[in-house]
């Protein structure tokens, strides 16, 4: 029987079917689809078919083909997980899921605070809530990522004070310097600070021998990308301030129910990543970085972030919102405007603002409290172990700690593969990025570890080191 | 009795919901933490006995205390009063292209073989996710004939910003980047086209359209010199309008000694049609957000998936994904990178929602996707010109590709309403109708963008609220001036968030202010 050609008539688009476009086509006076595209100069119309793979037209094969795919993937819920650094397994409460995954605020987009109105307030509510955790009265809408994050402050700094030059921790993330650095230069030059290498914090006569009135800002991050709770704080902004500079830290939001939040240490821009307030990992996708400041014109004048304010409406009781200063972003001058603005991780932001909901003041007490408490039972469980030695044990930590391994005749290499095969996720290898501190992994312990989890890795490590 | 109007009797949910912390109630809780076991208790102590005295946190955060199905039901209302693309007809979001973002990419994404996936996991255990981004690399490589992609930027203005970057290398890498210190941009093309290159340091060249709303070729070629660095350009622009001149403008650029990036934010139209590479450009980008049809979450999480030309691959940011043997792993090795624009490798669940997109449809269904948002902008353009106090400046009596520019300038100058006003009413019948980046060169403007999601009796129902709406401006000009009426809250006070004694951009900004 000869198969006569199928229409190609797709669920996804209404108007593939032959009749519809006819009468459509018909209705402007158009005989072909291709008169529509007359104005394509024929040197540039693309002539052959793309080659692309055979589709899976129907929702099932779809499914399970890309099902397939997936299964090759070992995940944190199979194995053992004690990987960390700037992005973290905490737990996301069911609520979360529920809320980010609504039509509603799933596929919304850029409409008015009329229609939008529940876009606004909670992106508003989540400010608001990032405002109490860190004690400050402004906070943007989302940005990228921790990188983008500390880098806007930096540049933000740099536009206040007028200045060219900023200073930044060696003990920060790798990868966030790698982020600065190309968000920064020219216009700005980075300089590195070092870190005490007995304490892991900052080194003050560094800081205090670099930094000059050329400096427009000091960034560090509290705890450091080694986990490390700086506790110099005051020192540290007293030195920035003395200089004429503005003093940046970078803090892991979660850590702020049990740590003193930066400002009531000087800090005048907070910045950091939300990741952990309600974002699943999805390896490195669940990224979204806040900026914080007081209340002052000066500052609020350089974000290039939406800042979405409360206000009234002409009817009494009823709470509007929208767009505070939209003028200064590039949205309203493409080229005045404060650096650009464009689509970040606003979902990511109402996300973390049903998770502080959730959580509320007594929970992140307790959660802040619980991470210490399973660190320390960690770090000192670890210590004990033959060879490998914890660097700064004598500093105060919070949820990630560095682990030297140089002792054990082992690189950390030898020691993640010896892991995997047991079922765990080892540490991450810093050896190439800190080299200075030899053989070290960094490990992170969350909530989600129970005594036996951080029990089966204390074993774990015995037996890959014996 | 059958349903006779083609205007729906739309009223947005309205709660008046409270702002959340007014729902507070001391001690109440949402969700519990495990307790720590007896033995760390015992062995550890409270955990602060470490923590210095000044880095211990003193008063708790003033977090509002909720119960969970209350946090749970005050969200639920607050999203009711969120018109996301899956509840109407929006096509008033030109540029945008809120077309569906298919439910079966949610399912997959959401698999804990997504979620639950660590970055730095040994890329033995993650071969799954690498092969999802490497094969979506090849088939953008195919769609824009351009040499290799990576997903790193968060966005389209990320994007631009990685692009500008690697330029900025490239010339510095030849000695020139002293020299080179201008960009080159449209009017009608995105801002953060000319706002990005300004965070390096550039100069922005603007060039204006001409009387056909094109970008005036004569313009370019006084803009350029060698002082030159690139250009970077959206094609088709915000007019809906594709430059048929567009390799000349590359031509133009890459003689002066230029690199040509290309805005793909309106590729929608043109998948399978037209391509960067034969247009002659050097990069490209692609919001895997909009064409590719990951959902915009509110404005993000996001990707823009940045193409390169294989001359400029050793600029890219690090890492790129390989693929030898079937076996999937992530090159460093990059001698000329930027460096990183974002952490990690992007945004995983866009990235995984844009190949199965693809993967469903194949180059033929592509192909159709682009055919039939073409058509459907082409018939809402006809029925656009009927009605009255509307045009659709330039190319008069031509065809547009995805979306179309258009201009109330004639209902304002007849009746003294706005593109402001009608998009406030257009909100009483559940529709967006967005107006345009600034500046508005087109006067009175409004954009619309029909993509190919929606089906001929929506394109008409929109229209006909278009056309109510209208009627109203003429007749009733009061309802549309004094609009919303039926959406969430009315006419919002917008002074105060330009004064800074009174703006609040958060709730206890707003409460101190309150007081004073």
């Amino acid at each position: 029987m000869d198969k006569k050609k199928k229409a190609f008539v797709h669920p996804y688009i209404p108007n593939s079917v032959p009749d519809v476009k006819a009468q459509m086509l018909k209705e402007i006076g158009v005989k072909d689809i291709n008169e529509l595209y007359e104005d394509i100069p024929a040197n540039l119309r693309f002539k052959d078919k793309l080659d692309l793979p055979e589709p899976f037209l129907s929702e099932y094969a779809l499914e399970r083909h890309v099902m397939e795919i997936l299964a090759k993937n070992k995940t944190c819920q199979e194995y053992l997980n004690f990987l960390g650094g700037d992005t973290w397994q905490h737990y996301v409460p069911a609520i979360c899921d529920e809320i980010n995954s609504r039509s509603e605020f799933l596929t919304a987009y850029a409409g008015e605070p009329y229609e939008d109105h529940g876009r606004f307030q909670a992106l508003f509510e989540y400010a608001s809530m990032m405002g109490e955790l860190l004690d400050m009265d402004v906070v943007n809408v989302p940005t990228y990522d921790w990188g983008q994050a500390a880098s806007t402050s930096l540049r933000m700094a740099g536009r206040i004070t007028g200045r060219q030059e900023v200073l930044v921790a060696k003990n920060i993330s790798p990868d966030r310097f790698l982020i600065i650095k190309n968000y920064c230069e020219p216009v700005v030059s980075v300089k590195l600070v070092e870190y005490d290498p007995k304490t892991g914090m900052l080194d003050l006569e560094d800081l205090k021998s670099k930094i000059s009135s050329k400096t427009a800002a000091v960034y560090i991050e509290n705890p450091s990308h080694h986990g490390i709770i700086e506790t110099q704080g005051e020192k540290i902004t007293e030195i920035t301030h003395k200089n004429g500079a503005i003093s940046i830290v970078g803090a892991d939001p979660i850590s702020l129910g049990v740590l003193t939040p930066p400002s009531q240490y000087g800090a005048d821009i907070v910045c950091g990543d939300i990741q952990s307030l309600g974002m699943h990992m999805q390896f490195g996708g669940g990224l979204a970085g806040y900026i914080a400041t007081r209340d002052e014109v000066k500052y609020v004048m350089e974000y290039p972030s939406r800042l979405f304010g409360i206000t009234s409406t002409i009817v009494d009781g009823e709470h509007g919102f929208g767009d505070v200063m939209y003028d200064r972003t590039s949205f309203h001058d493409r080229v005045e405007g404060k650096e650009f603005i464009g689509t970040c991780s606003a979902l990511w932001g109402i996300t973390a603002g049903v998770y502080l909901a959730l959580v509320g003041p007594q929970g992140m007490q307790e959660l802040g409290q619980l991470i210490l408490q399973k660190s320390q039972y960690a770090m000192k469980k670890i210590s004990e172990i033959k060879g490998v030695k914890i660097p700064f044990q004598t500093s105060p930590h919070f949820k990630e700690f560095i682990v030297d391994f140089s002792s054990t005749g082992k690189t950390v290499k030898e020691v993640n593969k010896a892991l995997l095969k047991k079922g765990i996720f080892g540490g991450k290898d810093v050896s190439s990025e800190f080299p200075e501190l030899g053989n070290c992994a960094v490990y992170c312990i969350t909530e989600i570890h129970t005594m036996e989890d951080i029990n089966q890795l204390v074993q774990a490590l015995k037996e890959c080191l014996s | 009795m059958a349903r006779k109007a083609t205007i729906r009797n739309f009223h947005q949910a309205k709660w008046d919901e409270p702002v959340i912390f007014e729902l507070s109630n001391k001690g109440e809780r949402g969700i519990l933490f495990p307790e720590i076991e007896d033995e760390i208790e015992t062995l550890i102590g409270d955990g602060f006995a470490t923590i210095p005295e000044n880095m211990r946190r003193k008063t708790p955060p003033a977090l509002p205390e909720l119960s969970q199905m209350q946090v749970l039901k005050h969200y639920l209302r607050v999203s009711q009063h969120t018109l996301g693309a899956d509840l109407n007809i929006d096509i008033g979001q030109g540029t945008c292209t809120m077309k569906y973002s298919p439910k079966i990419n949610e399912k997959l994404a959401g698999q804990s073989k997504i979620t639950e996936l660590h970055p730095a996991q040994d890329e033995s255990t993650v071969q799954g996710i690498l092969e999802i981004i490497y094969k979506l690399d090849l088939f953008l490589r195919e769609i824009s004939g351009l040499d290799r992609f990576t997903f790193q930027p968060g966005g389209g203005g990320q994007a631009v910003f990685a692009i500008v970057s690697m330029i900025q290398a490239y010339h510095a890498s030849n000695g020139e980047s002293q020299q080179r210190d201008e960009i080159i941009s449209t009017m009608f093309s995105h801002p953060s086209d000319a706002a990005a290159p300004t965070v390096k340091g550039y100069k922005i060249i603007n060039i204006y359209p001409n009387e056909d709303g094109l970008p005036d070729i004569e313009a370019l070629k006084e803009a350029v010199s060698e002082r030159t660095a690139g250009l970077l350009i959206t094609n088709p622009e915000d007019t809906g309008i594709f430059n048929p001149m567009i390799k000349e403008f590359t031509d133009i650029v890459h003689k002066a000694g230029g690199l040509c990036g290309y805005d793909q934010a309106n590729a929608n139209g043109i998948l399978g049609i037209t391509r960067a590479k034969e247009a002659g450009f050097d990069m490209c980008f692609f919001n895997l957000h909009k064409t590719f049809s990951s959902p915009h979450g509110c404005g993000g999480p996001a990707t823009g998936a940045l193409g390169v030309t294989k001359e400029l691959v050793d600029y890219l940011p690090v890492p790129l994904v390989d693929c030898h043997n079937s076996n999937y792993s992530f090159n460093y090795n990059l001698p000329k990178s930027i460096g990183k624009v974002r952490a990690f490798y992007g945004t995983i669940p866009a990235i995984l929602k844009a190949y199965s997109w693809i993967m469903n449809l194949g180059s033929e269904g592509l192909k159709e996707v682009s055919q039939v948002a073409v058509l459907n902008n082409n018939y809402l353009l006809n029925k656009i010109l009927e009605i009255p106090g509307a045009s659709a400046p330039y190319a008069k009596g031509r065809h547009r590709i995805e979306q179309v520019r258009y201009s109330w300038e004639k209902l304002y100058h007849d009746t003294g309403i706005t593109t402001e006003d009608i998009t406030n009413r257009m909100v009483d019948f559940g529709f967006h109708m967005w107006s345009s980046h600034h500046p508005f060169i087109v006067p009175q403007p409004f954009t619309l963008e029909p993509t190919e999601s929606y089906a001929k009796a929506e394109i008409d129902e929109y229209i006909a609220g278009l056309k109510q709406v209208v009627k109203e401006a003429y007749e009733t000009p009061e309802k549309v001036k004094n609009a919303p009426h039926r959406s969430v809250v009315h006419k919002i006070n917008h002074d105060s968030l330009d004064d800074p004694e009174r703006w609040a951009v958060t709730w206890r900004s707003y409460l101190k202010k309150q007081k004073k």
